[in-house]
């Protein structure tokens, strides 16, 4: 933790986006995680992010749980909504909070422990729900907040930093959201950036629910030697399968991919993402081809990062599927919402 | 690109803009810290060190570190350095003691020095505690130079150069006043002296030689004039007066006739303000009295009617510009200006008509000595140049750092040692780091802007000459002007090998100054950066390759705030905080001194 709070001087020629701010000013409070912890560069991402696709604070919605990872909403967009809920329940707030109001933008950030231990029977559902929001796990394979026990994300054969050797099989959150069918799965790495501020975007934009698994090392308790989640060992492990570009709404592709080598998604509000392909065997809008990638590459100890499945035609948005009003309930007419008695009463009467 | 090569004493003295801009290098963010400890007199004695006039240059400094400040090129005003020198002297406690100690026992060498001013005052300072005997000839009753006969008393009062000369008189300098040096040969001929310097500075004013010039008496030499003011030979000046020349001089001459009881005071400027030679803060304080300075006029004739002076004639100008320089110029036809004083401030001249040719001292074809860039000697071996007599005028800041050289110099000649080898540079490096994240320096940015000196009203500062105008800092001003200052010197210092690549000093970073990618060259690798390193005056830092992605971490010094924030997100202390002290040898440091048996 530091003494000082970021000075609010900035560089002094800092780009602006369309509404005229500075990334500076989708910051949010001084970091109080250990210094050199992944979630901070995951921070510094969502900012970098929202930044870019101009996005007007008040229209984003950030939601946690509890854990070192649900702290990182506080460390972004100081302007937006924001709910930290119990252990592992932030799933059923979003959900909440989707149904009630559709037209902003929901982003949960939660960890290994928030979403596969204690909250992995929450997650399974928003998932099976598809509800509209980008759900990002910072997985570091233990629990940081009690002193780097092993998370249900740790690898077997992984070292925990005072010796012991986990044995347990770990839950990929990625093959479990393709197995529940969900329409954009992501894998990334807190220190690529460059890759990571994409996915993140293109997940916003995404109409369904969008998983992001990030692997964010836990620089106190997981960066040592026989750690699968290190630093070192994530650089030498993770292999991008699939390169995704995030094009807004309104700006045309400067280049001309040649046929096969990009595909272009469209998404929901116009913008696109350009899909390009870096292992030409590599499918990522079939689901069942990506999953057997996916574990075969996992069996020679590589781990796929990249938006691993993509699929923007489905139709299965909580929303659609469950034919609710278009507009957010804060601002349909009382009478409409309340539509007294008379009416209560001639509901009723269709059940006697 | 390479990786940056930080043991170079340069590299890390660049980063610190104020001190490397000084041309006396005053170790500028340490006298500031200590004037935020209240430590005034160790500040003042900082500043003494390099600069030897902490009381005089703190008024009238023309403050090269000032335009340098990084702070000006984070928000617009940079730091209030200069006044902030004054605050250090004006509450300074007795110094005498702290003063470099003089041997009883002299060396044998005696050392004369021509001219009271600010280089041979300098060498006298650095000569003295080295058992030299020091002679200083100056020409007029009082020391000072140019300091005393060319800046206002309203501007630097006499009692500050009497205590800051009267520190070197005290030290056993032999002042010689009322004897101006008439012969060079002479002096030399006499053997009386192991060595002689020349600070005698640039004492004439140049000439305006327009019809009408030699027609009447009311039109004087700017510095000449300024010298009578000073030793009170002219006490009144006509009501209305006009200023050729729009230099640092011009300001003096214009406000002194404020003083002297003219009421109309014009400037005439030939080109637009964007190339006038005085200092920014100069001119703000003679507007801010009511002087007009015009514009584009350049002076034709003096109009002299039946033996009186009645004004001026100009031709008007009109300029194209282009990128800062004048393309083309088109007369817009004269413009006659009434007066009835005109005094001219268009530069000043080296004049040596006491150097007889043919005793080995070379004068150039502008009639200024050749002089060696370094060691400042001249063609006679034991004839050093110094200030404004040697390369023209400048300021008294060179004059000082002249005057150190040349003092190195003559401690060399007269020891029979090669002048050339001088001591370099060198730079020390110490850590402030305290704790996990505490630091020995306060690394808390504040945003505070730049405050202002008070001022003596307009009113009662015209009630007499050599009431002093600024009122220096209050204590409440000085501790939060002090604030501002960055710290530069306390610099961040980079260890590839301890890097884990975790990107946290980067998203930290306030000013975007850091970037981890993959090498390249200078040009190409500015344009990558987080955020485009576009000021090639500032140095890229470029690391080792790092361990584990081979990839290089760069730092663009340009707007770094040395907040420090990067060394406490860092959590393998691969950055750290460093105070650099960059170590600028005097004659003092030259002498190789044995160890008490």
């Amino acid at each position: 933790m530091s003494y000082i709070n970021k000075p609010k001087v900035a560089h002094p020629s800092l780009p602006t986006n369309s509404l005229g701010l500075t990334r500076r000013q989708y910051e949010g409070s001084m970091s109080t995680l250990c210094a050199g912890c992944g979630h901070d560069s995951v921070t510094a991402a969502m900012v970098e992010a929202c930044w870019g696709l101009s996005m007007q604070p008040e229209q984003l919605v950030k939601l946690s749980g509890i854990g070192c990872s649900s702290k990182t909403t506080a460390y972004f967009v100081s302007g937006s909504h924001g709910f930290n809920s119990v252990h592992g329940r932030m799933p059923s707030i979003a959900s909440g909070a989707n149904a009630a109001n559709r037209s902003l933008t929901y982003v949960g950030i939660s960890g290994d422990g928030d979403s596969l231990s204690i909250g992995m029977g929450q997650l399974v559902h928003v998932i099976r729900r598809n509800v509209n929001m980008l759900y990002l796990i910072e997985n570091n394979g233990v629990y940081g907040l009690t002193k780097g026990q092993f998370s249900a994300s740790a690898d077997i054969g992984t070292k925990a930093k005072r010796g012991e050797t986990n044995s347990s099989p770990p839950i990929d959150p990625v093959l479990l959201a393709l197995t529940l069918g969900a329409t954009f799965v992501a894998r990334s790495f807190s220190g690529d950036k460059a890759q990571l501020v994409p996915l993140i975007q293109a997940g916003m934009r995404h109409n369904g629910f969008a998983l992001i698994d990030v692997l964010s090392p836990c620089v106190t308790f997981n960066d040592h030697e026989g750690s699968t989640k290190s630093y070192g060992f994530t650089r030498e492990h993770y292999h991008p399968a699939v390169e995704a570009d995030f094009v807004p709404r309104a700006q045309e592709i400067a280049v001309d991919y040649p046929a096969g080598e990009a595909i272009p998604v469209s998404l929901h509000d116009g913008s696109r993402v350009i899909l390009r392909k870096l292992d030409p065997l590599y499918d990522p809008t079939d689901r069942g081809a990506a999953y057997n990638y996916i574990e075969n590459k996992l069996k020679q100890n590589e781990y796929v990062t990249g938006l691993i499945h993509i699929d923007e035609a489905d139709n299965t948005e909580f929303h659609t599927l469950n034919r609710t009003a278009a507009m957010p309930l804060n601002s349909i007419p009382f009478e409409r919402l309340s539509p007294g008695s008379v009416a209560l009463d001639k509901l009723m009467a269709r059940y006697r | 690109m390479e990786p940056t090569d930080t043991s170079r004493p340069d590299y890390f003295h660049r980063v610190v803009d104020c001190q490397w801009a000084c041309p006396a290098h005053t170790d500028v963010p340490e006298y500031i810290r200590l004037i935020a400890q209240g430590e005034f007199t160790q500040a003042y004695m900082v500043n003494r060190d390099s600069n030897v006039f902490p009381g005089i240059l703190g008024r009238v400094c023309d403050r090269p570190c000032e335009p340098a400040c990084r702070r000006g090129r984070i928000e617009e005003k940079p730091v209030a350095i200069c006044r902030l020198k004054r605050v250090a002297s004006d509450n300074r406690d007795d110094i005498a003691a702290l003063l470099p100690k003089v041997p009883r026992e002299k060396n044998g060498k005696r050392i004369a020095c021509i001219g009271a001013g600010p280089a041979s005052l300098t060498v006298a300072n650095d000569l003295l505690p080295l058992g030299y005997e020091v002679t200083i000839f100056e020409q007029y009753a009082v020391p000072g130079g140019l300091m005393r006969t060319n800046i206002p008393a309203f501007r630097l009062p006499a009692k500050v150069l009497d205590e800051e000369i009267g520190y070197i008189v005290d030290m056993g300098a032999e002042l010689r006043l009322n004897s101006p040096i008439k012969s060079m040969k002479q002096l030399l001929d006499s053997e009386e002296f192991d060595a002689v310097f020349v600070g005698s500075g640039a004492p004439k004013g140049k000439e305006l030689e327009l019809p009408g010039r030699h027609d009447t008496d009311r039109i004087h030499i700017g510095i000449s004039w300024l010298e009578s003011i000073a030793f009170g030979h002219i006490d009144k000046v006509g009501q209305r007066v006009l200023i050729i020349g729009v230099g640092n001089t011009a300001m003096d001459c214009c406000r002194s006739s404020l003083r002297l009881g003219a009421t109309d005071v014009k400037v005439m400027a030939r080109k637009p303000r964007q190339f006038f030679k005085a200092s920014e803060w100069e001119l703000e304080d003679a507007e801010a009295e009511k002087v007009q300075i015009v514009i584009n006029h350049a002076p034709k004739s003096f109009v002299v009617e039946g033996g009186k002076l009645t004004g001026m004639l100009f031709e008007k100008l009109e300029y194209d510009i282009e990128n800062g320089d004048i393309t083309a110029t088109r007369s817009l036809g004269d413009v006659f200006f009434p007066c009835d004083d005109v005094i001219l401030a268009i530069g000043q001249e080296n004049a040596f008509p006491w150097i007889e040719k043919g005793i080995g001292i070379e004068l150039d074809k502008w009639h200024v000595p050749k002089v060696n860039g370094v060691t400042f000697q001249s063609t006679r071996q034991e004839v050093f140049f110094g200030g404004d007599a040697a390369f023209g005028p400048k300021n008294i800041i060179w004059s000082v750092e002249h005057g150190h050289q040349a003092a190195i110099s003559i401690h060399k000649f007269c020891q029979e040692e090669a002048i050339e080898q001088r001591l370099p540079r060198g730079v020390t490096l110490s850590s402030r780091k305290m704790g996990m994240h505490e630091w020995a320096y306060k690394n808390e940015y504040n945003g505070a802007e730049r405050r202002l000196v008070p001022h003596v009203g307009l009113v009662e500062r015209f009630k007499k000459i050599n009431i002093e105008v600024e009122l220096g800092f209050t204590a409440e001003e000085a501790a939060l002007e002090v604030q501002r200052c960055l710290n530069c010197d306390v610099q961040t210092v980079f260890t590839a090998k301890l890097c884990i690549e975790c990107d946290a000093c980067i998203d930290i970073c306030p000013v975007d100054c850091l970037t981890i990618t993959q090498n390249g060259a200078e040009g190409d690798l500015r344009m990558r950066l987080t955020a485009p390193a576009t000021n090639p005056s500032q140095a890229l830092y470029v690391s080792a390759a790092l361990p584990q992605t081979a990839r290089v971490m760069v730092k663009d010094e340009d707007v770094c705030v040395h907040c420090g924030l990067c060394a406490e997100r860092c959590p393998t202390a691969a950055w750290d905080m460093q105070k650099s002290s960059i170590r600028i040898p005097h004659a003092l440091d030259e002498e190789v001194r044995a160890c008490p048996a």
